[in-house]
């Protein structure tokens, strides 16, 4: 009994928790009408991209954490979004908003289709088949077949949207306001997801998947669905950054960005919904600070060369997966199941 | 008829550096089933220190040894630091760990030697023997040093007890413990020889393509390619597959699709291979046990 009321108590927590968290994003814009300053903007644009990146890898979490599919390759979707959605504004003069619902049909459409050949093959064929997809993608954007649509090796250049309604809010402010109602509802629409029935399968079919079917749940439907809404969730990420960063092109999408998604989803925790949050807020705070976290090492380590942000990756995935494998919000779990229950005892 | 000779024969050389590559992926896979994604990268560096050796005024071939003891010892000591706490640790934390070693690989080369384009040098003479540009002796050096280690692998795993000790550690681990055979080292052993193997691929691959740390992207994903057509539990297969990759990109490549879509042409042999003959040409099929 004591466990229930104890778990219940503190999904209750976590709820207000994750209430308070996005009351106190949205309150984010408004220090700049408090305290101007002319970095301001910049800010908001990091900010942006935090909610960008973790949706990006919310997506992945729903495929690869929740379902136990292995993706080395969703930079590719969060490009087809990002073009689809360039390629309206450009082409088509679509208000940029306008353009997510056809990106989320389309990218979901190309998802559920590379669902079926994923149907076949088994964790780390699955990962090999990813990779290569990541690795031609920026071959197939720069084809001069397309190129009418997508401006080839140059890529697009689009205009960043002012605030509706004369809204007193500069361009960076509204699409903070953007993204953040975008994060709020692909967010909500995964924990509903997850916690129902259909949560359940996915995680089922995760860990064991030949006990989920003989349970009566549909294998094959079930991951292909789960892989296109992972794609549905990276590509609407992709339309946001085309939107925010208002610029695209081929070499931006290139394997470094799927395994970034990867880094995230390591970082922040896989299977686990508040952990893709850190996980992008990770990301762009590495970016950023990659030239002074270099510099702050050449003095204090006397090295002789810069140290680049993949190093600093690739020898914090190795270190995560020995000691934390479950990323920073399970091991926060842990921390916090750790300590309930010395109190507990 | 003389293009088309050109086109093979060109094609022949990728390939014989595709089969190294895939042979390097086959080692470590028939060992732990494991597909190294970071098996390009380890053969990038270790081409770099090859460079870096021949900087410093050492001749070619001494150099070219030196850099495969060097690869096996790296190889060696990455199963053992890395990878052997991580030996009963589910897939996803693998294909992780393989990513974390890709990239790092690659911001060192990067950090240590920049990302500016080298030249590497070929220890085979300029020109052709035929003298009108069909073959050059670096094209056939290549196939030649290829079919070399392939001579050498093929002796050291039929003839020497120490081979026979590694094919029954990968083919039954648990027999081969209880006969006195450690299992642990001869999979170490076996990340010592994929290296080694990588790092005479990168070696003859990069006078053609250049050196610099993003090189062997484009040539792991045809290394894929040929193991998997091959059967990627199955070596000599992997060679058969890699030749055959080798000559079947040039060819659609020049007639069919262009340059510009080769990487994606690589990707449709990978996902169709896995879809269609999941096995290759010449693996075995997999049965599980439920």
């Amino acid at each position: 009994m004591a466990a229930i009321t104890n778990s219940w108590a503190t999904r209750r927590g976590i709820g207000a928790l994750a209430i308070l968290f996005w009351l106190a994003m949205a309150a984010l814009p408004l220090l700049g009408k408090i305290y101007p300053s002319e970095s301001f903007d910049y800010y908001m644009f990091m900010g942006q991209s935090m909610m960008v990146y973790a949706i990006a890898v919310l997506g992945l979490n729903l495929l690869t954490g929740f379902n136990g599919q292995i993706s080395l390759g969703h930079g590719a979707f969060f490009a087809l979004g990002a073009y689809v959605t360039a390629i309206l504004m450009n082409d088509g003069n679509w208000p940029y908003w306008t353009t997510l619902p056809v990106v989320a049909i389309v990218c979901f459409g190309a998802g559920f289709l590379f669902g079926f050949p994923a149907l076949k093959l088994e964790s780390h064929y699955l990962a090999l088949a990813t990779f290569t997809l990541a690795i031609a993608v920026p071959q197939i954007l720069k084809h001069k077949a397309i190129a009418g649509w997508t401006g080839g090796v140059a890529g697009l250049v689009l205009e960043k949207p002012d605030a509706p309604f004369g809204l007193p809010l500069s361009p960076d402010q509204w699409l903070f306001y953007f993204c953040l109602i975008v994060a709020m509802v692909l967010f909500w629409a995964a924990f509903n997801m997850l916690r129902g029935r259909s949560g359940r399968a996915m995680m089922a079919i995760r860990d064991h998947g030949m006990a989920a079917g003989t349970m009566g749940i549909d294998t094959s439907l079930y991951k292909t669905i789960t892989f296109g809404i992972s794609a549905l969730y990276t590509g609407l990420a992709g339309a946001l950054s085309a939107i925010t960063v208002a610029y695209v092109a081929p070499d931006s999408f290139a394997l470094p960005l799927s395994i970034a998604f990867l880094v995230g989803l390591v970082v922040g925790g896989i299977s686990s919904l508040s952990g893709c949050l850190i996980g992008g807020i990770f990301l762009v705070l590495v970016q950023n600070w990659s030239q002074s976290l270099s510099d702050w090492m050449k003095s204090t380590f006397d090295l002789r060369y810069d140290v680049p942000s993949w190093a600093i990756y690739g020898v914090l995935l190795l270190l995560l997966m020995y000691v934390m494998p479950t990323g920073v919000a399970g091991g926060c779990g842990r921390l916090y199941r750790f300590i309930t229950q010395r109190r507990a005892r | 008829m003389e293009f088309l000779l050109q086109q093979i024969a060109s094609g022949l050389t990728s390939g014989a550096i595709y089969a190294c590559v895939a042979l390097g992926l086959v080692m470590i896979y028939v060992s732990t089933d494991h597909i190294n994604f970071a098996q390009g990268e380890m053969a990038m560096f270790a081409t770099y220190i090859a460079w870096a050796l021949i900087q410093a005024g050492i001749p070619y071939w001494i150099a070219f040894g030196l850099t495969i003891l060097i690869a096996f010892t790296g190889g060696l000591l990455i199963q053992r630091f890395i990878l052997k706490p991580l030996e009963h640790a589910p897939v996803l934390a693998l294909v992780v760990c393989f990513i974390a070693l890709l990239s790092i690989f690659n911001a060192i080369a990067g950090m240590l030697w920049s990302y500016t384009v080298k030249q590497f040098p070929s220890p085979f003479p300029i020109g052709d023997p035929t003298g009108h540009g069909l073959i050059s002796y670096h094209q056939i050096g290549v196939v030649a040093v290829t079919a070399i280690m392939l001579g050498v692998l093929t002796i050291f795993f039929r003839f020497t007890t120490l081979g026979l000790a590694m094919r029954a550690a990968a083919q039954n681990p648990a027999s081969a413990r209880l006969m006195g055979v450690r299992v642990s080292w001869m999979l170490a052993l076996g990340w010592g020889l994929a290296a080694a193997i990588g790092s005479v691929a990168g070696m003859m691959v990069a006078p053609i393509v250049f050196l610099d740390p993003n090189m062997m992207t484009g040539i792991l994903i045809y290394g894929f390619a040929g193991a998997l057509v091959g059967g990627i539990g199955n070596p000599g297969g992997a060679v058969v597959g890699g030749f055959v990759v080798g000559v079947l990109e040039n060819l659609v490549g020049t007639y069919l699709i262009g340059n510009e879509l080769k990487l994606t042409f690589a990707l449709i042999i990978v996902v169709g291979v896995l879809i269609l003959k999941p096995a290759g040409l010449f693996g075995r099929v997999n049965v599980k046990r439920v």
